[in-house]
């Protein structure tokens, strides 16, 4: 990330919003909000000294999962690049209660900016790669497991930010009272994978990442560690010598999907079937962990629209080809990687994000487009104007030409499937190779051969 | 009706699902009557109606349109102006006197090779039991 935002030949735009985009492979037009961030990113040092005197402290639902705080002015996290601050309006004394303004009082550089405003910023691209992530499922949308109710039930990425030195409780897992080390963990699997009444599809990485905090909670805590899978799906590299390292540990594993979690004598009990003993079971522990799984990002359908790619049915951007394209889309230029596609783990996202990159570079090496060579074409003098081929297109490859009255393709977009051909009442579009003529001869060629074989018999 | 009638079908195959699906009927073998000759489209979307008609006009007993089933079209969304068209057409035929049997729009993926059979035995079968169009259309004064 530091790489990246040092580079001469990138521009960071965080904080930012895709706006609108068109034009094609090449050649888009894109406009970008960038939000107002109420600081000036050119006097920004990123010192953090305005972040270090803020009196306004507020839980910080996001990096730390509401586990710990951040101030008014903050970066996301410690890492965060470029680590420049943003102050959060909602909950900023000056921009709530009107008095404060103490980070424009310790600030060295004078880069504090309240009345900044968002700005609209316009530039051409060749070439877009969507890397947009994904959600962690919503734990409380299970109401059988508890999550929100139960204080001593957690979601994985709570556990990870306990397990970090530098996190909320000083790399210490406790239970929610903050003192109390867990002697018994449950850790359930499939939390909103794999189950219809969610999500169907399986999310890949939870087995694996299960697998990590089973083996880290049990080394910090001693703690006994019940792990409930439907399948254990350890594909991967090193991944299923990893889960012997974690039997041989002594981490106890039970086939089955937990049907509810009930308080009970002070402790949780996870009631299961053990698929493996056929029997009922009854697990008392003091922490549960959820290991969430992966849906995609709540706003990805609009950002799909945008882009004019199309989705999955859950959700998750479609790429061109399942296994020889999987990161290009059906709209030239538009290339997509990592979690945007579907569930990734880390080697496939870095991979995936290297893929898009040497795509995106063979075409500015190449610095031309093979166009397809069956493309649409209107004879002017036929074209009424009617417009019923502009919105059959799927490719919005057709344009109306208003002193004209026609209409016209461009043949960058174009992608020859003819929908318009096949639409066009007075016969003006015509597909190259695929002309009504061509189609209307080969027919009557076909209707000649089988008329002739019929004398025969 | 002559007795060696046999009838002749005029099918328009999407190159990419429905095409490839009847390669994939021939591939692994699966009967089906050699009635129907085949011509490739890009796209369902690129059939208009009156290139049906036309088909019927000269003489094929059936026509086919198969294409892409809905979400996996190649370009999109190609096929939902064909899901829109063909049934209106199929309507159409009935007025303008073609039995509608006589034309079959259906989805075919490339994996459905044996739907592909399925569908020109089924449609061959049909038109066994119906006169030639030849004879349709003298009836109708059209030759």
């Amino acid at each position: 990330m530091m790489d990246a935002g040092r580079h001469p030949n990138i521009t960071l735009l965080t904080y930012s919003e895709v706006e609108e985009i068109s034009g094609y492979v090449g050649n888009f037009k894109v406009r970008v909000r960038k939000r107002a961030r109420s600081v000036d990113v050119d006097k920004c040092t990123g010192c953090g000294t305005c972040e270090e005197k803020c009196p306004r402290k507020v839980t910080d639902d996001v990096f730390e999962v509401g586990l710990g705080t951040r101030k008014a002015i903050y970066r996301p996290f410690p890492q965060a690049v470029p680590a420049i601050p943003v102050i959060d309006r909602e909950s900023c004394l000056w921009f709530t209660k009107g008095r404060c303004q103490v980070c424009a009082k310790v600030c060295p550089t004078g880069a504090i900016n309240y009345d900044q405003e968002d700005e609209m910023v316009d530039f051409e691209v060749g070439n877009v790669i969507l890397a947009t992530g994904y959600d962690p499922f919503d734990a409380k949308r299970i109401p059988q497991y508890g999550y929100g109710k139960y204080p001593d039930v957690f979601t994985s990425m709570e556990v990870e930010r306990m397990l970090a030195g530098a996190g909320p409780t000083g790399g210490r897992v406790v239970l929610r009272d903050g003192e109390t080390v867990p002697q018994n963990v449950g850790i359930i699997h499939c939390v909103g994978s794999r189950d219809e009444h969610y999500n169907a599809y399986c999310s890949k990485v939870c087995c694996m990442y299960s697998l990590k905090l089973a083996h880290l909670v049990q080394s910090k805590t001693g703690a006994r560690i019940y792990d409930f899978y439907i399948d254990m799906r350890t594909g991967g590299k090193m991944y299923e010598e990893f889960y012997k390292r974690l039997q041989r540990e002594g981490s106890i594993f039970i086939n089955g999907r937990p049907s509810e979690i009930l308080p009970e004598d002070g402790k949780l009990s996870i009631y299961v079937e053990d698929r493996a003993l056929g029997e009922q079971m009854r697990v008392p522990v003091d922490m549960v962990i959820l290991s969430v799984g992966l849906q995609p990002r709540h706003d990805a359908r609009d950002v799909a629209r945008l882009f004019s790619i199309s989705s999955d049915s859950d959700g998750w951007f479609k790429e061109k080809h399942p296994k020889l394209d999987p990161v290009a889309t059906m709209t030239d230029g538009i290339f997509i990687a990592g979690c945007a596609q579907g569930p990734r783990d880390i080697p496939e996202s870095v991979a995936q994000g290297a893929a898009a990159a040497a795509r995106v570079l063979t075409f500015i090496r190449r610095g031309e487009v093979k166009a397809e060579s069956a493309t649409a074409v209107v004879d002017e003098m036929m074209c009424v104007g009617c417009g019923q081929c502009i919105p059959t297109c799927p490719y919005t490859a057709i344009e109306f030409i208003e002193d004209r009255g026609v209409a016209r393709v461009n043949t960058a977009l174009c992608k020859g499937c003819g929908t318009c051909t096949g639409t066009c009442p007075s016969k003006a579009l015509s597909l190259r190779h695929f002309t009504d003529w061509q189609l209307l001869s080969e027919m009557l060629g076909a209707m000649y051969t089988m008329r002739a074989m019929e004398v025969e018999v | 009706m002559t007795e060696t009638y046999e009838p002749k079908i005029i099918g328009f195959l999407c190159n990419w699902c429905s095409y490839a699906g009847a390669d994939l009927a021939g591939a692994s073998r699966s009967k089906y009557p050699s009635n129907v000759k085949i011509i490739r489209v890009p796209c369902s979307g690129r059939v208009s109606p009156e290139l049906v008609i036309r088909t019927f006009r000269e003489g094929a007993d059936g026509v086919m349109v198969l294409g892409c089933h809905i979400g996996d079209c190649h370009y999109g969304t190609g096929n939902h102006r064909t899901a829109h068209r063909m049934p209106l057409l199929q309507a159409m035929l009935e007025f303008t006197g073609i039995e509608p049997e006589r034309f079959v729009f259906k989805w075919v993926s490339a994996s459905e090779g044996e739907v592909f059979a399925q569908t020109v035995r089924d449609l061959t079968e049909k038109l066994h039991q119906l006169p030639p169009m030849a004879e349709v259309l003298e009836r109708k004064g059209a030759v």
